[in-house]
């Protein structure tokens, strides 16, 4: 059976993917179809309740929060994207160096991620998102650093298994490089393992990314993330609860969306590795 | 053969933590600005840094800087916090309390739940217990922490007025335990909960291996009774691996305990972090990280040594 259909069979996979191309689409699409303007304030409309004309309600700014959930989306997607597309490529590349050449070189590589394990990933962000500015890039690039060891030893072990195998000694008897033998025998066959990977990994980054802005270190504002608009809603929760729990609902949504997608996607690429068996 | 093994064991783990003071300082000192200016504020003359950098040894090499503090670490002085000049050893054991009740109370809550859980679901597998037990592991590992704690306050706080949302306890009652485990539960839940999807996937998949092996068909074969053979062959031999994982989720428990901190005005190390960062205070920002990295590197330890022990099948080379 085919990967698309297998994926297509699988429910899970399907709804998860349903949800990320949702995400995917809303957040590409947000300077249309948002109804409003993320920034404007307006203190005539100040923290109303979900109605026909705000449909999850307002702010404390009297902004609009439907518009301000699908902002931020696109806001948790890009640094999530990003950061998982340099995680996912650092971690791939030095994985596969270390399972390819073995020994001292293999050693090197695993005990800097094994140190990089040791430290909460969290921690590490917050030292250096604080020290170095917040910021898109900033943040990305941080988590993305932070969070290459788990992709490296996964890559690493996929890779190692690969290594054994006779296509692997075919090639190297046939006079190929060590580059064409890492990049087009060894990292080619591992790609369904890195690309569920990166799927689950770009759930775990949009939390990541949503917990810094919850600590004021993601999005500066007026710009809307999904953390930041939760610290604003905190000091509401008595009387106005609809600001801080849509914006939660947004990341629960979209984080599950992710790991059903990847799910699905290890079912449907690698029936060995059935979810959860 | 094993003492060696654990020698080695212990050389890497110091090792381990060199390499993690070493990044954290690089980090810390590769970063543009200081804390001069947070700890003056205000208008600040070039002169008046420069006197406050010389003050706190800021002046100095780094590679001097970075010596003296391993040194002075290696005796147990981690120095003294920029910020209010009391030693960062005191700061970070007051604070460590707080972080042990709340994580370990999590830790504790974890596993209550997600043992029994995964054990039902791996001994009804396919079944609607197993639906609900794998439906409750991905909310669990899909939630945000700190959302799903001010959900918690809304609710148990906010609207039914059951549980007080933030503190380690009410003012004056201090010593109040039956106050102080009031305050205890909602950011336990919090982090508990958020913990317990991991362990839950765990134990099931862990059995469903175990339920395969020759000795449990032998177990059943002789005539043991359906209980007998799961709690007291299967299970047993299940739960080893465990051990392993309760290690490996330390610090995404801990990392999880900042946040959780936040939003429960919890005095522990996570919020001793954030304030420490923000104020660029060095000195509790490499004691508060280094303490971590070694609660989790020596817990990492003990685990591999405790799995030696007790599973003679792991090959300790």
């Amino acid at each position: 059976m085919h990967t698309f259909d297998r994926l297509w069979r699988s429910q899970r996979g399907l709804v998860g993917g349903l949800v990320v191309a949702l995400i995917l689409a809303v957040g590409t699409l947000a300077p249309a179809i948002a109804p409003y303007s993320y920034s404007t304030q307006s203190l005539l409309t100040r923290l109303e309740k979900p109605s026909a004309a705000h449909w999850l309600g307002t702010d404390g700014f009297g902004r609009d929060i439907l518009t301000r959930v699908i902002w931020g989306g696109r806001v948790s997607l890009e640094i999530g994207l990003l950061a998982t597309g340099l995680s996912v490529i650092v971690g791939t590349v030095l994985g596969g160096i270390a399972a390819y050449f073995g020994g001292a070189v293999d050693t090197a590589i695993m005990r800097v991620a094994d140190v990089f394990m040791a430290i909460p990933a969290l921690f590490l962000i917050l030292v250096v998102v604080a020290l170095f500015g917040a910021g898109l890039t900033n943040t990305a690039a941080v988590i993305g650093l932070v969070t290459w060891a788990q992709v490296a030893r996964i890559v690493r072990g996929e890779c190692l298994s690969l290594r054994a195998r006779d296509f692997v000694d075919a090639a190297r008897a046939l006079g190929a490089s060590h580059r064409r033998i890492l990049g087009r025998h060894l990292l080619v066959n591992a790609l369904p393992v890195i690309i569920v990977q990166a799927t689950l990994l770009l759930g775990q980054t949009i939390l990541i990314e949503s917990g810094l802005s919850y600590l004021g270190l993601g999005a500066q504002p007026p710009l809307p993330s999904w953390g930041n608009m939760i610290v604003e809603g905190r000091q509401f929760l008595a009387s106005a609860w609809w600001v801080a729990t849509f914006p939660g609902v947004a990341i629960f949504v979209t984080v599950l969306g992710f790991n059903l997608f990847g799910d699905g996607l290890r079912d449907a690429l690698d029936p060995r590795l059935r979810a959860g068996d | 053969m094993l003492a060696r093994h654990i020698v080695k064991r212990f050389a890497y783990a110091g090792l381990m933590l060199f390499g993690v003071s070493l990044i954290l300082f690089a980090i810390m000192r590769l970063a543009p600005g200081g804390p001069e200016a947070v700890l003056v504020g205000g208008e600040l003359s070039p002169e008046m840094a420069a006197q406050v950098r010389a003050r706190l040894g800021l002046d100095r090499p780094l590679p001097v800087q970075y010596s003296s503090w391993v040194l002075a670490a290696a005796r147990g002085d981690f120095g003294r916090s920029f910020k209010t000049g009391d030693p960062v050893a005191t700061l970070v054991v007051d604070r460590l309390g707080p972080t042990l009740t709340l994580t370990g109370g999590a830790l504790l809550l974890a596993l209550l739940v997600a043992v029994p859980l995964g054990v039902l679901a791996a001994i009804r597998r396919n079944t609607i217990w197993d639906a609900l037990a794998s439906s409750l592991s991905l909310f669990g590992i899909s939630f945000p922490s700190f959302w799903l704690g001010i959900m918690l306050i809304l609710l148990f706080s906010e609207v039914l007025g059951l549980l007080p949302p933030s503190g380690l306890s009410e003012y004056g009652r201090e010593s109040d335990l039956g106050a102080r485990l009031r305050h205890a539960v909602l950011p336990v839940l919090t982090l508990g909960l958020i913990q317990m999807a991991s362990f839950m996937r765990f134990t099931r998949s862990s059995l469903l291996e175990v339920l395969q092996q020759d000795y449990v068909r032998t177990a059943r074969a002789k005539g043991l009774p359906d209980g007998r053979v799961i709690w007291r062959h299967a299970v047993r031999n299940a739960l080893i691996p465990i051990v392993t994982v309760i290690g490996l989720s330390l610090p995404v428990l801990v990392g999880g305990a900042v946040l959780t901190e936040t939003v429960f005005a919890w005095p522990g190390i996570g919020r001793l972090a954030v304030g420490a960062v923000f104020e660029r205070d060095y000195p509790v920002i490499m004691g508060v990280n280094l303490m971590i990295a070694t609660v989790v590197i020596v817990a990492n330890l003990l685990t591999d040594i405790a799995y030696c022990l007790i599973d003679p099948r792991i090959a300790y080379r």
